[in-house]
């Protein structure tokens, strides 16, 4: 089948999609959009976060068929929608790339080590942030408690959120 | 709440209980010591950084392997013709099809067949594979695939394994081990004798005994097994994949494959953790297989479920104890029998077995001991190394010992522990001297002083927030029920790997002028896999060669092997290598440097020069030349191995040797409150105080140690795969049945770091990863029994052991 869809702002198309494909699937194997990350595909680690019509989902769990027509937002979109440019880019590590206030906060504060759980992590900080710019720890830990972390024992991921926070605040 | 608190107290000047604040020598800028950020940061946050599941090939294949359904079976018959039929398969492989007579591999022992052999050992066996155009046909294709299982009986645990007339679970085996085991079902034993337990046991006025179950762990790194093995041109095959050690996979795939290791090419693709459960191979030869046969690039992706299958756990234990005390509260004995499941296949149990007897008394003075550890061939899922590696299941029972006998005895816990401390100079029951600081009792004693998180925080002016509560948003109780318990545990972990193994690194460093400026590139084999190597690398590079600007190249084996991602090794074994490498670079810049400006300043015949913030100068820090001008169109290179001191390996009758490189040692203090009317437990705080020699980045310091610190939360509170007893079969292969951590369940966790440096190791440092996932785990246990007078001594503790329903 064909599926007609925003990703990250523009409009895209898949063709031969399997019926039993996941928007993980298409977006990660169809799209060139690795960024959402494959970690149970089972919906419980919350690594393949997305917005879908801005709201946070598993795209695993997610049919690529029910995506027609809808807007998807991936990790990939987040610098593009929020980011500042940091100054010129390093072609090998990316670094200068403009990026969104949580990105960066989550580089600062440690909270990446291997980084499989970051992507989704970051869709769902985001989403948080949007919602709620002052959260408590509590709302922080209970927005994020769709995301499993194997790496950090998540210290440096509440740092990163309350950094990206604060920043934003600031900026305010 | 409070924020985690971190205080760095230095060695070598400033006395101990008073911290300081970090203020490291080096004066180029991001060289150790500092807290700089990952060279891969902005590639992971942006979602840019390629995993192997994320690798990509135009007009590849997806591979899928077939696993057995049952534990225990001969395979009578196999029959793939109707998958082979399927539209969209391009090969099926079974056993028949590999290409020569090597047909297993293992990390020690090669008892791991590629594809099963008339025989499957344990559920989820790799039986055949299959190629196809998409992984839902090659799935489906799988399917198709006809096995006839007569079904054997099991060998679960250690009662059927040694039974008179117990099936064989290897009935050929011909390895070292199998001349010195008692039984062939059990794949190596090492006793530890030391003393006279038996004389001391009579002198002792208090003796506890215990029986302690540990439950299978899963590593449950989030990144999946995956790779894609892209066929060459000259026959050979380039290998993109997610390792813990790129050479040791490379040693293994190349001859079942019939090819030279230069025909296999590794490139290591990027790691989403590892924690031990990479150590051994997965889907690495299979892929090679399908892309060598179908000619075409194969990606092999598991899913969650077969993850689970996929890789070896912590192995689970049965721990036998025996502690004795003076009535003044001195250590007279121990003695324990450790009993570890290594399931079908060997993997690393050998070495697990050996951690498990040298350390199975854990950081204690004791001279009589005696020690006996074993691992069994069972036909449950084969277990080999996660973080800790023997260390965490001792720790587990003989930190639960010391609490009984410290009650005993009548003594306070941490008091009692403190006074049977090792410190420098202490033999341990091998007999091996530790010779270098084992701060034991001032770890404990900085722990206990860490402030003690407010009673009752789950109540405000607001009422009560549930999430702060047993049960959280359940909204099981308001504070009903609910009782606080404290817990004290501390462990000792071995750093490298031991026992006489040829432990080194390799690190090639380049030095040039790019763009005006001068360059340093590091290029090893060491296996990212989170743990922030490739930052530490660059810090040294930066330290010792006096650039800013430092290129890490991707790891792979065109380099010398930089040996395995595991141990808590990598810090010490290829960061010494690199600053072994970067000394020798450094020696041929100043040769070149004398050469041209030799004559202008006396300086360059006589001192100590050092290189620093892009110049040549001397130990007083003037400036002699610009490395720019010394280097011009130059480059120099070095390649060179590096090795930590010798170990030897232990005697097989009394465990006697000099078996290991390093040890570190760490401490928690568990705060926990129990809904005792639920049995629901919330840990509240987890504070640790480590000895990590020297901390050349604090932040990933910190990062590693509570990230273990969660690991070992996790199986005292969560975490198990359940193996059916009758069966064999593995029940909650998922994240939705097998339980991890997630935010919610993790409690604050304050570090105190402590830096007394080992002088055998490059910079003192001393390996950070593992020692804290040891004693986490025991203070949780302890902290519960403080709350409810349970006994308590299995993990992971569930809400039926605490409500006896």
């Amino acid at each position: 089948m064909r599926v007609n869809f925003t990703v990250n702002g523009r409009p895209q198309q898949a063709d031969d999609v399997w019926e039993g494909e996941s928007l993980l699937y298409v977006l990660r194997e169809r799209m060139g959009l690795p960024g959402s990350k494959n970690a149970c595909e089972q919906g419980e680690c919350g690594s393949c976060t997305v917005r879908l019509d801005g709201v946070p989902v598993c795209a695993c769990l997610v049919a690529a068929g029910q995506v027609e027509g809808r807007e998807v937002v991936t990790v990939e979109g987040l610098a593009e929608a929020k980011g500042r440019a940091a100054g010129p880019v390093d072609s090998q590590t990316g670094e200068g790339t403009a990026l969104s206030p949580v990105q960066q906060a989550f580089i600062d504060a440690g909270a990446v080590q291997c980084g499989f759980c970051t992507p989704g992590l970051l869709v769902a900080a985001d989403e948080m942030l949007e919602r709620n710019p002052d959260p408590s720890d509590a709302d922080i830990r209970e927005a994020l408690s769709g995301n499993l972390c194997r790496c950090t024992g998540y210290e440096k991921i509440m740092d990163a959120v309350r950094l990206a926070a604060a920043r934003q605040g600031e900026a305010v | 709440m409070p924020s985690p608190t971190l205080e760095f107290a230095r060695a070598g000047g400033a006395p101990l209980g008073t911290p300081t604040k970090i203020t490291q020598g080096s004066r180029t800028k991001g060289g150790i010591g500092e807290s700089t950020l990952r060279p891969d940061g902005t590639l992971k946050v942006t979602g840019e950084f390629a995993y192997s599941s994320d690798m990509w090939h135009e007009d590849m294949l997806w591979g899928q392997i077939l696993r057995s359904t049952v534990a225990h079976a001969e395979i009578v018959s196999l029959d793939t013709s109707e998958a082979l039929a399927t539209a969209g398969v391009y090969a099926v492989m079974t056993y028949d099809d590999l290409p020569t007579d090597v047909r297993r591999y293992g990390l020690e022992i090669q008892d791991t067949p590629v594809l099963a052999h008339g025989k499957v050992r344990h559920h989820g066996e790799p039986v055949a594979i299959v190629a196809a155009d998409h992984p839902e046909t090659a799935r489906r294709a799988a399917a198709k695939i006809k096995v006839d299982y007569r079904e054997l009986p099991v060998i679960t645990d250690e009662a059927s394994a040694t039974a008179p007339d117990a099936i064989l679970v290897h009935d050929d085996r011909d390895d070292h081990h199998s001349r010195h085991v008692p039984h062939p079902n059990i794949v190596h034993r090492q006793p530890i004798l030391r003393g006279d337990a038996a004389a001391a046991a009579e002198r002792a006025d208090f003796v506890v005994r215990g029986e302690y179950t540990f439950a299978m762990q899963d590593q449950a790194f989030l990144g999946p097994e995956s790779g894609l093995a892209v066929p060459d041109d000259d026959g050979g095959v380039h290998l993109y994949i997610a390792t813990q050690w790129l050479h040791s996979d490379l040693r293994q795939i190349a001859p079942v494959l019939g090819l030279p290791e230069s025909k296999v090419r590794m490139t290591l693709s990027g790691v989403g953790g590892a924690f031990g459960g990479r150590e051994d191979l997965s889907m690495q030869i299979h892929a090679c297989l399908l892309a060598l046969r179908t000619g075409k690039p194969v990606k092999i992706v598991y899913n969650r479920f077969e993850s689970f299958f996929g890789h070896v756990h912590r192995h689970p234990a049965e721990l036998h104890y025996e502690h004795g005390a003076t009535k003044d509260g001195k250590l007279t004995h121990v003695k324990c029998r450790i009993v570890l499941d290594g399931g079908a296949y060997a993997s690393a149990s050998p070495a697990v077995v050996g951690n498990a007897a040298s350390l199975g008394v854990g950081p204690y003075a004791v001279d009589d001991v005696d020690i006996e550890a074993l691992a069994l061939y069972t036909n449950n899922p084969p277990c080999g190394a996660m973080r800790g590696f023997g260390a965490v299941q001792a720790c587990f029972a003989y930190e639960a010992q010391m609490d009984k006998l410290a009650d005993a005895v009548g003594m306070d816990r941490v008091e009692f522990r403190q006074l049977n401390a090792m410190e420098q100079g202490t033999l341990m029951p091998t007999g091996q001297p530790v010779d270098s600081p084992a701060p034991v009792a001032e770890l404990l004693r900085r722990v206990k002083a860490m402030p003690m998180p407010p009673e009752r925080q789950w109540e405000s002016s607001e009422g009560v927030d549930v999430r702060q509560l047993p049960g959280g948003l359940s909204n099981t109780t308001h504070g009903e029920g609910v009782v606080r318990g404290v817990g004290y545990a501390v462990g000792i972990k071995n750093v490298g790997f031991s026992e006489g193994f040829d432990d080194y690194s390799t690190a090639k460093v380049r030095m040039e002028v790019v763009a005006g400026r001068p360059v340093a590139t590091v290029h090893t084999a060491m296996a990212e896999v989170g743990q922030g190597g490739v930052t530490v690398h660059a810090q040294i590079a930066r330290t010792e060669l006096g650039v800013t600007q430092v290129t890490i190249r991707p790891a792979d084996t065109q380099v010398g092997s930089a040996g395995s991602t595991s141990a808590s090794r990598q810090t010490y074994v290829t960061g010494g290598a690199v600053r072994n490498s970067c000394e020798l670079v450094r020696e041929k810049v100043l040769e070149i440097g004398r050469r041209k400006f030799g004559s202008q300043h006396p300086a360059w015949a006589t001192a100590e020069l050092l290189l620093e913030g892009g110049k040549v100068v001397t130990g007083g820090g003037e400036v002699l030349a610009d490395l720019v001008d010394v280097l011009e169109d130059e480059s120099v290179e070095v390649e060179a191995e590096w090795r930590h001191r010798p170990t030897e390996a232990f005697d097989l009758r009394t465990g006697q040797g000099n078996g290991h490189v390093q040890y570190s040692f760490a401490a928690h203090r568990a705060v926990v409150e129990v809904d005792t009317e639920l049995g629901l437990v919330k840990v509240i705080e987890l504070a640790c105080a480590q000895d990590v020699g020297k901390a050349l980045n604090p932040l990933s310091v910190l990062g590693q140690i509570q990230g273990g610190t969660l690991q070992g939360m996790g199986i005292a509170v969560m975490e198990e795969i359940i193996v059916d007893p009758e069966t064999a079969k593995v029940r909650n292969p998922s994240f939705t049945d097998y339980l991890l951590p997630t935010i919610l369940d993790t409690p604050i966790i304050p570090v105190d770091v402590l830096e007394l440096a080992d002088d055998h190791a490059p910079y003192g440092l001393r390996g950070v990863g593992e020692a804290p996932t040891l004693s986490s785990t025991p203070a949780v246990l302890a902290a519960i029994r403080d709350a409810t007078g349970l006994e308590l001594n299995r993990t992971p503790v569930r809400p039926e052991h605490l409500t006896g329903t």
